[in-house]
């Protein structure tokens, strides 16, 4: 590490040598642009985070964080993505058991923002099909869509943040996350439908979905990626 | 790619582009000519940042700006980040790039501040080596930006001007003059912003930037902070005027990157460039 770059990570440390007498004392100026920056991205991409644990806190977390996890490229939309992992092992926030997840959606709402761009297929493409083409076809979700599986009620607590009228029941959501547009939206997963959803989403095929998760129901299943726009190709595979 | 217009920036008030100031921008810009962006918040997938740039684009001649490629930076740049630049400039065929004389990764993460260094014969052959490998990947010239200073380095050999003109003769490349900037560092250095401009090599400049500043009190010395937060300071307006008459008219750029207000406020800074342009 440069003399430099060591000192504007170390808030103790002295300035470089080469920097002139008389401008010594500029250097913290440095220091804070890059410490206020960086969490300023981070305020900016974990809002609910930040709500939920104060503002002074949020600020010395991420002031921790960002020595230990820069960005790894100058793309700041997508800074973050090691935060929830963090916080899993963030002492600080033990009595927030439910924040890491919070922070994997706010991360994943994010990334869906920013994915490329799909049309989703017309519908009859997928209900023309027999119930046997139908077992043996693999969806292709879009590329905005994304799954967070919880044991805490993270859409109820993310909600309950904005509208403070709202009180999350306890109780193990997961969420999926689609963008019909340019606005990422999320739908809460009947439990009983997570499992299927996930083997979906991982392009088994609906046949192999189905029966490692045989509770489950199909139909609604495929009625929820449908109508949110999400399914944007189909693979069928031959019969094993 | 979008549109094979060649197209260049026009003499004209630009502003700093505000994706909350999309709609506005296509009703009524006002005397905002053309638009400026900054490159890294382009390099996503898809999504809404890019849909608006593709439909800005088709009504205004866009700059593209980056602040994320670290041209002083003490080791090579990064591939990844050039080839995302030059995916963008394929793609969008801007009327300008350019980008800043300052670092931001020297060996370890993004930073995410322009930082300062050393105007010696080191950086120079080092930041010339960089500027060409940028204007060989793009296929363009690039316009390279004078820096806000707090701080000097005992191992200069060669004042800012100096070094960027050398950097001009060396690579070919233009200059895009912040005059925001030369005020900051003037101020902070305790040095003459006119004379600043009276050394700058004026034939190179491509675009003029304006921005808002911060004051701090430092007691006995006054520390200006480059926070692109508030409207420009009326001695920069003053400075912007010589500059001016030095470069003639020239594509004028108001910054506003923190605490951005609504639109027509950004307007009515844009119709005083437009009056300073007039002369």
């Amino acid at each position: 590490m440069t003399p430099f770059t060591a000192a504007l990570l170390r808030p103790d440390a002295s300035p470089p040598d080469d920097i002139s007498k008389a401008t010594r004392n500029r250097f913290d100026i440095y220091r804070n642009n890059v410490a206020v920056s960086l969490t300023g991205a981070l305020e900016a991409a974990f809002p609910t985070v930040r709500t939920l644990v104060g503002d002074e806190f949020f600020k010395a977390m991420a002031g921790i964080f960002l020595r230990g996890h820069l960005p790894q490229d100058p793309r700041l939309a997508l800074y973050g993505g090691e935060l929830p992992a963090f916080l899993d092992s963030f002492p600080p926030a033990k009595d927030l058991p439910y924040l890491p997840d919070i922070a994997r959606l706010e991360q994943a709402l994010r990334e869906s923002y920013h994915a490329a761009d799909a049309r989703p297929i017309q519908p009859a493409r997928l209900t023309d099909l027999t119930e046997d083409e139908l077992l043996g076809t693999c969806l292709v979700l879009a590329p905005a869509s994304r799954t967070i599986r919880s044991n805490w009620p993270i859409h109820g607590i993310y909600k309950a943040q904005t509208d403070k009228s709202l009180r999350p029941k306890m109780r193990a959501e997961t969420v999926l996350i689609t963008r019909s547009k340019y606005d990422p939206v999320m739908t809460v997963v009947d439990p009983a439908n997570v499992g299927l959803l996930e083997a979906i989403a991982d392009q088994q095929t609906l046949g192999a979905s189905l029966s490692s998760h045989p509770g489950a129901d199909l139909t609604s299943v495929l009625g929820l990626l449908l109508g949110q726009g999400t399914i944007i190709d189909l693979h069928r595979k031959a019969n094993p | 790619m979008l549109d094979t217009t060649d197209r260049t920036l026009p003499n004209q008030p630009g502003i700093g582009f505000k994706s909350q100031h999309f709609q506005d921008l296509l009703d009524d810009p006002g005397p905002v000519a053309w638009l400026e962006i900054h490159a890294e918040n382009y390099m996503g997938d898809g999504g809404r940042p890019l849909a608006q740039l593709r439909e800005l684009s088709a009504h205004f001649p866009i700059s593209v700006h980056g602040v994320g490629l670290s041209i002083g930076g003490e080791r090579q740049l990064d591939p990844d980040h050039l080839a995302r630049l030059k995916y963008l400039c394929d793609w969008l065929s801007p009327a300008s790039f350019s980008e800043h004389l300052a670092w931001s990764t020297h060996d370890t993460g993004y930073l995410n501040d322009l930082l300062p260094l050393p105007y010696d014969k080191v950086s120079l052959s080092r930041v010339a080596g960089h500027i060409a490998q940028v204007q060989d990947t793009l296929g363009r010239q690039m316009l390279l930006e004078n820096p806000s200073s707090y701080l000097s380095f005992d191992t200069s050999t060669m004042t800012e001007t100096e070094f960027l003109s050398e950097l001009t003769t060396r690579t070919g490349c233009g200059l895009l003059l912040d005059v925001n900037n030369v005020f900051i560092s003037a101020t902070n250095l305790e040095t003459e912003p006119q004379a600043y401009i009276d050394a700058f090599p004026t034939d190179a400049v491509g675009e003029i930037h304006l921005g808002g500043h911060d004051e701090e009190d430092q007691g006995s010395s006054r520390l200006l902070i480059d926070s692109h937060a508030k409207s420009v300071a009326d001695p920069v307006w003053d400075l912007l005027a010589y500059t001016l008459s030095q470069t003639g008219p020239a594509p004028l750029l108001v910054e506003w990157d923190t605490d951005v207000p609504p639109f027509p406020v950004l307007r009515d800074e844009a119709a005083r460039a437009q009056l300073a342009l007039a002369g």
